[in-house]
């Protein structure tokens, strides 16, 4: 054995493309083991669009219905509710909803929804994922003695007006999400998919 | 009025294919093809339309199918699925299995695996293969499969298909008919598997049937590999990096063993 | 002062050195890769080891991955393997890997075997080295006879009963011995759930500790070459093997060029042949398990069919025992000679290269016996084929037991004092 190397820039060529090779090789021998971890076909399936039929949904009611395992909110606002929306801006976090996790073609309106009165978002806090009760009526409560009609969350506190916004001071961080859905016809709402809306 | 006399194809196509340890009639050799994507089309609403009603394929996503076919979704919503069920579900049969193994003594069983299980040659020689046999009871028997407890579903395609007897040619390792060198003539053995349909007693011609068979055949062999086509698209870049790395390896060691004498 | 036992070497300063002084790391990568001079004539027969520990790698990290898709029960065993072949993105890539990756580890493990056969690599000083290799064979083996029911087909099924009936045939015991390994009257999800924790802990486990010493005793006396010549006998003035040339980095070079043919042609099996032609995934295992309906014929995966052949070339009884019970003795035996090479082989020789005649032409017969056999294990059983089994059943035992006449017998060449 000797120690010298004859032609030490071959050899460092050749350790190099080696080196690369073997690293691109290893990096894409992890493709399937790191792809077999999205969502599988069947994940997919039970994680498809779900219809939502608001026909017999009246004014000032909601309606709840499971997507992805999240409860999602239909709520028919009336219209003192949506009057009285554009009042409530300067005690909410973030009324226009810059931060907000919401579909671009849903306007970032007061109303944050693609028909006034029919406001559909994610019913869980984006604090600590609690679900928030629906609290309509314009009424004095325990939480707030001036309280203007929204969702309060038991977990933390949080409070949100009927368009999802969070007020002021409370831990959540964001309005409430609102999941991607569109009008499949007048009264049938397909929640989880865009419908060509952008 | 003539019959035309439809040899069963054993004579018509010279590749021969034993079933392993099954039925003595040789199969009809057919190569199925993963790129034609419109014969996978037609065998898909073949099978939606004959088969699905008893045998599932539930293993199957009418999504998967629509994407690896290349059809939008919506075509196959309105047209393909029946029971109505979503684009993302399996294909499962609106027959309960309980009572299709009543009505036909055993579940008719799932079909995703089919050609997996018997070869694509056995299940697109089986399907054209029933023959007029009042003494059973479906009055149909089945060349490759003898006594098989399934109806012709297909015989309004096909057409009344009866077996006899007769003298069949023999073809040589190129499908030319074989000629006896001595005599001249065409050389023949006696049969008993030939079959006939009765013309004009199907919608299809026995051409058009025979179409109809290998687009079915052709879904089902995708059904069973549905990644098949991914496979060998991915497995040859895979094959070509990997004799790039072994030449590579090859003068790297070359290179470090000029160190030992 | 450093800390630390200060008999090691250590690295002179930095991170290496602080972990030096708490752990052996330069000591090691010394003994095992650096320093570790194996000879510099290993010809291409010396790199199953390598592929092994490669497939074995393959093996424990598909398993991994398959263990998160795969449901142990009987009712959801068979869909949950087409959920990994079907809705698991790219889960099968994953699966072929696993299940061709079983059937590499065979090819590898037998070749590796053959080479140590010619080679005369399980003698003295490498008995323990024979010893721990035939345990991995064996542990391989089971490891593969409990995978294969894993996926819950008619073949999974009816190959786990006949292989499951044969402890069935030791006398007195032996029915209730079968169900005591089922848990039940009749394989079941039971036995489904034991032998996929056999699968996917206990035996990996096994398998994985006799690796370590496998090498750790390989390591301490050295590898054998083709001349079976000790290159320990030949030291440079810094007491280096004149005839050995360092693990690392040169035989790992060389070893990457057989890890590159290797995968090239894992990758044509995987993407192109995944089935092997039946041979690695079996037709009628794409039916689920029905344990009212056998398929027409039944055969082991192939890396069990030489012993199966044997199996069923016992068709005579014999001192008052069975057919049966004699076909599972001689069964059992033909591993278990594997067992005792270092001590059958008399040879003053270790390599074929200079053996004589006699034990060239004995190990060619056992390998034909053995291919012969494996081949007739795949197929039915007829008359011819069950004479022919048993000639070669019997060929098989004589190059064992034969061995030690012949290879005292015949002369041998002499043996060079360096490697050629």
């Amino acid at each position: 054995m000797s120690n010298e190397v004859a032609n030490p820039t071959r050899r460092r060529v050749l350790v190099g493309a080696s080196i690369v090779v073997g690293a691109v090789g290893g990096v894409t021998a992890l493709t399937p083991f790191v792809a077999s971890w999205n969502p599988s076909a069947k994940a997919r399936a039970a994680g498809a669009a779900v219809k939502a039929d608001i026909s017999k949904l009246e004014p000032g009611q909601q309606m709840i219905v499971s997507w992805r395992g999240k409860p999602v909110w239909i709520v028919r606002r009336n219209a003192e509710a949506l009057a009285n929306l554009d009042s409530l801006n300067s005690s909410l976090a973030d009324p226009d909803s810059v931060d907000a996790k919401q579909p671009a073609y849903v306007p970032n309106t007061p109303v944050r929804a693609l028909r006034d009165e029919v406001i559909v978002m994610i019913g869980l806090c984006t604090h600590l994922g609690c679900s928030p009760t629906y609290n309509p009526e314009v009424v004095p409560t325990a939480f707030d003695a001036n309280w203007q009609g929204g969702f309060y969350c038991p977990c933390h506190g949080s409070t949100f007006d009927l368009s999802g916004r969070v007020y002021k001071g409370k831990p959540a961080p964001t309005n409430l999400e609102i999941p991607p859905h569109f009008y499949e016809s007048d009264t049938v709402i397909l929640i989880g998919e865009d419908g060509g809306n952008v | 009025m003539k019959k035309l006399l439809l040899l069963s194809l054993m004579m018509m196509v010279p590749m021969f294919a034993q079933a392993a340890g099954g039925p003595s009639v040789a199969l009809d050799s057919i190569e199925v093809d993963a790129s034609d994507h419109s014969s996978l089309q037609r065998g898909m609403q073949t099978y939606v339309n004959y088969c699905l009603g008893c045998h599932t394929a539930q293993y199957q996503r009418y999504s998967r199918a629509a994407e690896d076919l290349h059809m939008p979704e919506d075509l196959v919503i309105d047209n393909l699925i029946f029971s109505g069920q979503k684009i993302g579900e399996q294909m499962t049969s609106a027959m309960d299995p309980k009572v299709s193994a009543k009505w036909f003594g055993a579940a008719p069983p799932d079909l995703t695996n089919e050609v997996n299980l018997r070869g694509a040659d056995w299940v697109y020689t089986y399907l054209r293969t029933f023959y007029v046999d009042e003494s059973r009871p479906y009055g149909v028997n089945n060349l490759v499969f003898p006594s098989v407890g399934m109806p012709n579903v297909l015989a309004q395609l096909q057409g009344i298909q009866s077996k006899s007897c007769g003298d069949v040619s023999e073809y040589d390792a190129h499908g030319n008919p074989a000629i006896d060198s001595a005599t001249g003539k065409a050389i023949t053995h006696q049969s008993c598997d030939i079959l006939t349909v009765e013309e004009g007693s199907g919608s299809m011609t026995p051409a058009q049937f025979d179409a109809a068979i290998y687009d079915l055949t052709n879904f089902m062999a995708y059904m069973s590999k549905p990644y098949k086509a991914d496979s060998h698209r991915i497995g040859l870049w895979a094959i070509l990096f990997c004799l790039l790395m072994t030449v590579l390896f090859y003068f790297l060691k070359k290179e470090f063993w000029r160190d030992i004498h | 002062m450093g800390v630390g036992n200060p008999n090691r070497a250590k690295a002179e300063s930095g991170i290496v050195r602080w972990i030096d002084d708490r752990f052996p790391l330069t000591q090691m990568w010394q003994d095992h890769m650096s320093k570790y001079y194996a000879a510099k004539n290993f010809n291409v027969w010396y790199v199953f080891g390598v592929l092994s520990l490669l497939v074995l790698v393959n093996q424990i990290l598909t398993g991994v991955w398959l263990t998160m898709s795969y449901e142990p029960t009987a009712e959801g065993a068979f869909a949950s393997v087409e959920y990994i072949m079907r809705d698991v993105e790219m889960g099968w890539i994953i699966r072929y890997m696993h299940s061709s990756g079983a059937s590499a580890f065979f090819v590898v493990v037998y070749l590796h075997m053959f080479r140590g056969l010619m080679y005369g690599s399980y003698q003295k000083p490498r008995e323990l080295i024979w010893l721990f290799g035939m345990a991995i064979y064996l542990a391989l083996m089971a490891e593969g006879f409990f995978g294969y029911l894993l996926p819950w087909g008619q073949m999974s099924y009816w190959g786990a009963q006949v292989i499951l009936s044969l402890a069935g045939a030791i006398p007195v015991v032996g029915e209730d011995l079968v169900q005591w390994i089922r848990g039940d009257y009749l394989i079941s999800g039971i036995t489904l759930n034991r032998f996929f924790s056999l699968h996917v802990i206990a035996l990996p486990m096994v398998i994985l500790g006799l690796v370590v010493l496998h090498i750790l005793a390989l390591h301490d006396v050295g590898s054998n070459n083709p001349d079976g010549i000790e290159i320990d006998q030949n030291k440079d003035e810094n007491g280096v093997p004149v005839d050995g040339a360092a693990f690392w980095p040169y035989h790992v070079i060389k070893d990457l060029v057989a890890v590159g043919v290797f995968l090239t042609v894992f990758c044509l099996v995987i993407f192109f042949f995944p089935e092997g032609g039946g041979y690695f995934i079996e037709k009628p295992n794409y039916e689920p398990a029905n344990s009212l309906k056998t398929p027409e014929h039944i055969a082991p995966v192939w890396y069990f069919t030489p012993y199966y052949s044997m199996l069923r070339a016992v068709t005579q009884p014999l001192f008052g025992l069975d057919a049966k019970f004699l076909g599972v003795i001689v069964m059992g035996g033909a591993i278990a000679i594997l067992f005792v090479m270092p001590w059958l082989d008399r040879s003053p020789v270790k390599s074929m290269r200079y053996k004589g005649w006699m034990s060239r032409v004995w190990l060619a017969i056992f390998v034909v016996s053995f291919v012969i056999l494996g081949y007739l294990g795949t197929l039915a059983t007829t008359e011819g084929r069950t004479t022919v089994a048993q000639v070669c059943t019997l060929l098989y035992f004589l190059y064992f037991i034969l061995m030690p006449f012949y290879t005292r017998m015949e002369t041998t060449k002499p043996v060079p004092e360096r490697v050629v």
